[in-house]
């Protein structure tokens, strides 16, 4: 609002400062928890991404073009873009159909066994992303128990695109499901009712208006997919074989030859597809979304029966959960197993291993993910609100920096962090606080989102209530707002503890012999072939996250009733 | 000493992409005297709750100014107004129980433990809340969550108390019940009021005052009764409920009457505070009540629709080529006529009032 203020300054008129001014003197400390904010995101979130662009195209002598052209030059890195790009399509395609055959099947059919097929979808979600890759190469390996020992292939290869695809695709896929899933469900059952009565089959009513309304999510699912598979580090580095993407590609040139310039080019190329899917669901498929999705299931009336189509879409989502399981349920057997393939006698071994050898790493990762859980909820609901209910001058580079953030690949944040944390006075390197920082930066968004969502749907009058009834814009933050987000804010919560527990693509760069995470220990232990005991750790983990994300549950619960 | 003065408010909100939109409230000057309550009535968008909003201190007004009890307020910060809401959504905090709601504002005026629960419980009691003190209010019916709201408003004892559209949530028979008491509690409080609506019969029952604005400007400003008998501008004649606004012609100007043709008949019609002058053309506003049917009635309509309403009935009727409603309520007697019938019809011509048409005023600013 910009007031024209000069005409408000008659006599009498007391004193009037401009608007802007006005709102910052009204809540100074507000203000300064906004600049506060917004400074630790250009420091954290913009500036190191600027240096790793920078850093791209400076070497230490300056800007050398020279330098530039010969690393473009090379063909390892156009085939490494090349392949990320085919590689995140791919990815994006399947499981986004995958996902809405299993979202459809769940939300408009009698499919029998829908719990089944939803609790195997979220599996994926709440594990370290290279599950699945320690278990393809166990299945379908060169000693693989399904390639070998079940159709006695000898020399089968794993490594490469298709086994990437597959992956990938069954990583992903719950995301997509999640997504239309939300979306199917908040359409009103009202539309589709109308549709059948005017005379629409069943085929008529999913072509014309079901399917026209899921649009927006199954565009923002394919555009999600596609960032998340440019930004996989782990699946690609283990079973990417020849088939290097500009993840692994940065990570090798970085760790690997200490070439720095290229790695910093690598990750800044990761930038152009991401950023180009985010501004694409930012702009365009986001406003065509015609449904205030609530997040309200609505009352579900049509549910189709007939075999011929229940059967087929039942027959999909089965073999697709019991894909996932089976992946599960071999890295379990593995972490049993002496030495799969070769020595399928069942043991204790790894187990005895993983608890000789200590918890050192899982608690450094429930360390710091604990530490950077909090972090990241409250600041997300902060900012939630300091974007939508006020507008402070420079609120722009607040939403910015936190978008930028989103978008950008871990490995981009990761080199840039070691980049621009090296030196005094932002001296982090080595230390936990860059990896906590690292942990919030990369799921801050997440809650900004949920915050923002839910802000939306609170009345503004309920704040406006408490502020006429003199309390300061901080108390009625503290005694209205912020309980009335707590949904918000669990879910947050929830969402970053996990992420931050099996994130890997930015805090690779960052862990230090003092600070290792247990997702960088499971890695190295899948590279140096240890796969029983990176197997056990898996199963530990997911039993931990389950755990918590319970214990959560059961608090929430607990406070909900409370009331 | 708590009235309300507003000066010469203009309030201009930015149009999207920066320029300048219309004016929402545009030279408003307005007086709520101490313990009167004034409300603000008229159609949708006409700026009521902008004007309610800068008295809060959730808008600021472009120019101009505003006082309570004599000290400027238009640029301090809500939370130091000392000003009380209800709001149209009642805005009750879903987390808290219907005590803590009621206690929020008193708690933050650092009264003693005693002093605040005293207040708190006598609040409850005189809003018969007491039995629901520790419910949640998505547990109250529509109206116990309307006196929630109101009395969280005045436990802080504020100067001014403002409503916004506070019944509209509530079903028509409750609504009556909630105006009258929320008028007897602010009368009993004798708190300073000012109350939006846009429903004019729950208007002249609450008011002291009644203000009737339209794009932004103030039409008229007066007593319930003034404004439904006395009204300034056709708009206001229409808007305060049925109006015919039958067009005469001046034929004999008297001490307090004036000789007046409406649709061929001749009427002794009161004079009001407008100049006239024989042969002028005037309008007359006729509310449907001070004509009755009558066999012997100098008026004759064509009834061209019937609407029966239970109580009574309702013709619309043509008389010389303009459109008039009439009410039966005897029609039990006579029986209801039908469509394209003739009636005859009498007129009371004691509340009849003239309106100062354009030519009217112009007169009135030359003299
Ligand atoms: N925040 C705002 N930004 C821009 N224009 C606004 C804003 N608030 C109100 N207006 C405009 O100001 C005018 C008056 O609005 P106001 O809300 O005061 O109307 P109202 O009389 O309360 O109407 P209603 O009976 O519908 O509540 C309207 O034209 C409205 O569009
Ligand atoms: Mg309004």
């Amino acid at each position: 609002m910009s007031l024209q203020t000069d005409t408000a300054a008659r006599p009498g008129a007391g004193w009037a400062l401009p608007a802007p001014l006005r709102r910052i003197a009204a809540d100074p400390w507000l203000f300064g928890i906004f600049v506060l904010l917004t400074l630790s995101v250009l420091v954290f979130a913009v500036l190191p991404i600027v240096n790793v662009l920078k850093q791209a195209v400076w070497t230490p002598e300056g800007f050398d073009l020279a330098a530039l052209k010969t690393t473009l030059a090379q063909p390892f890195v156009w085939r490494a873009l090349g392949n990320t790009l085919i590689l995140g399509a791919t990815s994006a395609l399947v499981a986004t159909v995958a996902g809405f055959v299993m979202a459809f099947a769940v939300t408009r059919t009698t499919m029998p066994g829908k719990g089944f097929i939803h609790a195997a979808a979220l599996l994926p979600i709440i594990s370290p992303p290279f599950v699945m890759a320690l278990a393809i190469v166990i299945l379908f390996g060169r000693s693989g128990l399904i390639t070998r020992e079940l159709l006695g292939i000898r020399n089968a290869n794993v490594y490469g695109f298709h086994s990437l695809v597959l992956i990938q695709s069954l990583a992903f896929t719950p995301i997509a499901y999640l997504n239309i899933k939300g979306m199917l469900q908040s359409i009103d059952s009202a539309l589709e009712d109308a549709s059948a009565s005017l005379g629409g089959t069943r085929w008529t009513t999913f072509r014309q208006v079901t399917l026209p309304l899921v649009t927006p999510a199954i565009l923002s699912s394919i555009l999600l997919v596609f960032v998340k598979s440019v930004e996989d580090f782990g699946n690609p580095m283990l079973i990417g074989g020849p088939f290097s993407t500009l993840a692994v590609e940065a990570y090798s040139q970085m760790v690997g030859y200490f070439n720095l310039n290229a790695g910093a080019l690598l990750a800044s190329l990761m930038l152009i597809p991401s950023m180009t899917a985010f501004l694409i669901h930012r702009y365009w498929v986001s406003k065509k979304s015609y449904v205030t999705v609530t997040g309200k299931p609505t009352a579900q009336s049509i549910r189709i029966s007939g075999a011929r189509v229940v059967l087929p879409l039942s027959l999909v989502c089965y073999f697709l959960a019991l894909t996932i399981l089976l992946f599960y349920a071999t890295v379990f057997y593995v972490s049993f197993t002496k030495l799969p393939g070769v020595n399928n006698t069942l043991t204790l071994d790894h187990y005895r291993t993983v608890f000789t050898a200590g918890f050192d790493t899982l608690g450094n990762s429930l360390y710091l993910a604990g530490i950077a859980t909090p972090v990241t909820a409250i600041a997300g609901m902060m900012i939630a609100y300091l974007l939508v209910r006020r507008a402070f001058p420079g609120s722009f580079l607040l939403r910015w920096g936190t978008l930028l953030s989103f978008a950008a690949p871990g490995t981009i944040l990761g080199i840039g962090y070691i980049g621009t944390f090296n030196t005094p006075p932002l001296l982090l390197t080595g230390t936990a606080a860059i990896i906590i920082a690292a942990m919030v930066v990369k799921n801050l968004q997440v809650g900004i989102e949920a915050g923002t969502n839910q802000l939306q749907q609170i009345d503004r009058s309920i704040e406006e209530a408490s502020t006429i009834l003199g309390a300061s814009s901080g108390r009625t933050f503290t005694s209205v707002t912020l309980p009335l987000l707590r949904p918000a804010l669990f879910s947050s919560v929830a969402y970053a503890f996990t992420r931050s527990l099996t994130t890997l693509s930015a805090v690779i760069f960052l862990v230090s012999a003092n600070w290792t995470l247990i997702t960088v220990t499971i890695l190295s232990q899948v590279e140096t072939l240890k796969t029983g005991v990176a197997a056990a750790w898996c199963c530990i983990l997911v039993v931990v996250v389950l755990a918590i994300l319970a214990l959560m549950q059961l608090v929430l619960n607990r406070s909900a009733r409370e009331r | 000493m708590s009235n309300v003065v507003f000066q010469n408010i203009v309030k201009q909100f930015p149009a999207a992409g920066g320029a300048p939109g219309g004016l929402a409230v545009q030279d408003l000057d307005l007086t709520i005297e101490e313990g009167s309550l004034v409300t603000l009535l008229g159609p949708s968008g006409c700026g009521k709750t902008t004007t309610l909003r800068m008295l809060a201190g959730f808008e600021t007004p472009t120019s101009g100014r505003i006082t309570i009890g004599g000290r400027d307020v238009t640029h301090l910060p809500v939370n130091a107004r000392n000003v009380g809401m209800v709001f149209q959504s009642y805005a009750l905090f879903p987390h808290m129980t219907v005590r803590q709601n009621v206690e929020y504002g008193a708690k933050l005026q650092n009264l003693s433990k005693a002093e605040l629960n005293s207040r708190v419980d006598e609040m409850l009691e005189t809003m018969a809340l007491t039995p629901y003190a520790d419910r949640a209010p998505s547990r109250l019916s529509g109206g116990q969550q309307q006196r929630v709201a109101l009395a969280r408003a005045v436990v802080t004892r504020p100067k001014v108390l403002l409503f916004d559209e506070p019944l509209s949530n509530l079903d028509a028979q409750l609504r009556e019940r909630m105006r009258d008491e929320l008028r007897a509690i602010q009368l009993r409080l004798g708190i300073t009021s000012l109350y939006v609506t846009h429903d004019q019969s729950e208007a002249m029952a609450i008011s002291d005052r009644v203000v009737v604005m339209r794009n932004g400007v103030v039409e008229q400003a007066d007593t319930p009764m003034n404004v439904y008998a006395r009204p300034g501008t056709a708009f206001v004649a229409e808007f305060m409920g049925k109006a015919n606004i039958l067009e005469g012609e001046v034929q004999e100007i008297g001490e307090a009457t004036v000789r007046t043709r409406i649709a061929g008949a001749s009427f002794e019609l009161p004079r009001g505070p407008h100049p006239l002058r024989p042969g002028q053309r005037v309008r007359c506003v006729l509310r449907p009540e001070y004509l009755r049917i009558d066999p012997q009635g100098p008026l004759t309509a064509t009834v061209k629709r019937v609407v029966f309403q239970g109580g009574h009935v309702e013709y619309l009727t043509e008389i010389g080529g303009q459109e008039c409603t009439v009410t039966d309520a005897q029609y039990f007697h006579g029986g209801i006529a039908e469509q394209g019938r003739p009636l005859r019809l009498a007129l009371d011509t004691r509340p009849v009032w003239m309106l100062a048409d354009d030519q009217n005023t112009n007169a009135l600013k030359a003299a």
